[in-house]
């Protein structure tokens, strides 16, 4: 047995769930919690108004299980709580080729969360949704990029919850009161100099993702303020910013000077206090963070994909843009992975239609990563996303090329790698 | 001739385990890193790359990476293919969190103990560590 901590301190409602009151689901859930909370260094709980669950991707057996004994054992969750991709698109899983036994399983997970009043939202873009949390609101988020977003675009808070404290929290309403719920830990620790870039650099789409995966790399666990970005970057490209800084390193939040709501100055990031240490990026840190995301020089593609994290109806309407009218070449296969929201949307406005004219298969609920929707003979993958191009290579085994959102779909209709250097030169 | 050592740890996860070191000063996320159907290292950049962790007390600074570790610790306690234990430096939640949900859940679960770097350093691969109840670890250099 686990030693029950001893230093932490519940109120009454909190209390009342570790004794039952709230049925089973929610004791197991307050045990897990006043168990983990210690570990996080803390001495109460604090409640949270919304909870974002990861849980719902399919890894194996127990995770499965865990989720359909809350379920069975009564468990409702107590705040509104959005769910992550799943490992299934749940109306079209069968044209995409799974396997009938696999979606069983996927479908039950997400079953079991939807049982407990989760809903049925199904990305990895939660913040992109009408659940958005606001500026200073206490949430218990999971997904790396979710969290990153959350606490350094909104100012709302939390801590990075994993499998499967997330639903503990989502049935609880509680989280250890600790970490970045808290003021102090929210200030950054160090400042990254960003040294002047071509501006034409700054206005590319590639270029956030090429900072964030950066920026990942060079901190630790510490908060870091970037400083020297001069235009105000677009909500997409601080998301795709925040998923490669989420991707490549640790980073639960960063601030940018000027830009992100808890940095109107440097002063303000640091709390008006000394920087530990100060980092300087320049043009050719990033232009070999680039260059380290592709990790094959020649020209084949096999699968051309956007959308980690989910492509936010913007994105979407971009790409018709791009896409209409054309077609990909048949060697190649493109996915456009996004929430079911947005493609209902699309399917509305008609550019759905357009995208799949062009060939894309554009999937709801899932994404490339954590469904087996690539095909296991494919050796190159091509995408805008750097959260993609990192995790490619070990979950998916192809080599990566990333390029802009222009390139992927000049490259998916050549049926081979068109890919630039323009400013990245400089 | 057999040297014995005994360093007092933080029990995260309490328990008495024994079995054979399997240590590394490099750490390690379970995620992406550690296969839950084998218990092997499967992190081609890690030093134990291809090494059984399953039934050895791994021994590393800390976890890293993604927090999806608990979910592959509790899936490998759920498979039987779990270490034996685990012996970090720094308090790593993601793999206490594993540890606790094996409890919670399979009333199994590799102890976990943080002792201080400099105890850690001089354990090596193939000492016969035993782990008491109060985090006590007992090192046998063979």
């Amino acid at each position: 047995m686990v030693a029950h901590p001893v230093n932490l301190t519940l109120d009454a409602d909190e209390r009342a769930m570790l004794d039952g009151a709230q049925g089973p689901a929610v004791q197991l859930a307050m045990r897990i919690l006043t168990r983990m909370a210690p570990l996080y260094g803390a001495s109460s709980l604090l409640p949270v108004t919304r909870a974002h669950v990861d849980g719902v991707i399919l890894t194996g057996g127990a995770g499965l299980a865990f989720a359909e004994r809350l379920a069975e054992l009564g468990g409702r969750v107590a705040v509104p709580t959005t769910l992550n991709v799943m490992s299934m698109d749940r109306e079209r899983w069968h044209d995409l080729g799974l396997d009938a036994a696999y979606a069983e399983r996927a479908s039950r997970l997400g079953e079991a969360y939807l049982r407990m009043g989760a809903r049925s939202t199904f990305t990895c873009a939660p913040y992109q949704t009408e659940h958005a949390p606001v500026f200073g609101e206490q949430i218990a988020w999971s997904e790396s990029n979710a969290v990153a977003f959350a606490n350094s675009v909104i100012g709302a808070r939390t801590n990075r919850y994993g499998d499967y404290l997330d639903i503990c929290c989502a049935l609880t309403g509680r989280v250890p009161a600790a970490g970045l719920h808290l003021e102090e830990p929210r200030l950054a620790t160090v400042v990254v100099e960003l040294e002047p870039i071509p501006p034409e650099l700054a206005l590319r789409d590639d270029f956030y993702p090429v900072l964030g995966y950066l920026l990942g790399s060079v901190v630790a666990e510490e908060i870091p303020v970037v400083t020297g970005l001069e235009c105000k970057p677009t909500e997409d490209q601080l998301k795709a910013m925040a998923a490669a800084a989420a991707s490549s390193g640790e980073v639960a939040m960063f601030h940018i000077a000027g830009i992100t709501p808890e940095a109107p100055t440097l002063s303000d990031a640091l709390g008006y206090r000394a920087a530990r240490r100060t980092l300087t990026i320049s043009m050719t840190d990033l232009q070999r963070t680039r260059e380290a995301l592709t990790t094959t020089m020649g020209s084949q593609v096999d699968v051309v994909a956007f959308g980690s994290p989910h492509c936010s109806l913007a994105e979407c309407r971009a790409l018709a843009k791009l896409m209409s009218g054309s077609r990909a070449s048949p060697s190649v296969r493109v996915f456009v992975t996004t929430s079911r929201a947005v493609r209902d949307l699309l399917a509305r406005s008609g550019e759905l239609a357009i995208l799949e004219a062009f060939g894309a298969r554009v999937t709801a609920d899932t994404c490339i990563v954590v469904a087996p929707l690539v095909h296991p003979d494919a050796k190159v993958l091509m995408t805008n996303s750097a959260k993609y191009a990192h995790y490619g290579p070990g979950l998916l085994g192809v080599d990566s090329v990333f390029a802009t959102t222009e390139e992927c779909v000049a490259s998916a209709i050549a049926g081979r790698v068109m890919r630039a250097d323009g400013p990245w030169q400089a | 001739m057999a040297s014995v050592t005994v360093v007092p740890g933080r029990s995260v996860a309490s328990g008495s385990a024994r079995g054979e070191a399997l240590a590394a000063d490099i750490p390690l996320s379970f995620w992406g890193g550690f296969d839950p159907e084998t218990g092997v290292i499967i992190d081609r950049r890690h030093p134990l790359a291809g090494q059984v962790a399953a039934g050895r007390v791994l021994i590393i600074p800390s976890g890293r990476g993604s927090c999806s570790g608990s979910g592959v610790l509790l899936e490998s306690i759920h498979n039987g293919t779990a270490p034996a234990a685990i012996i970090t430096s720094r308090l790593d939640p993601v793999i206490g969190l594993g540890c606790i949900l094996g409890d919670e859940l399979y009333a199994s679960h590799p102890p976990m103990v943080v002792i201080p770097d400099r105890n850690r350093r001089r354990i090596e691969t193939g000492d016969l560590i035993e782990i008491d109840e109060c985090g006590f670890v007992k090192v046998t250099k063979i």
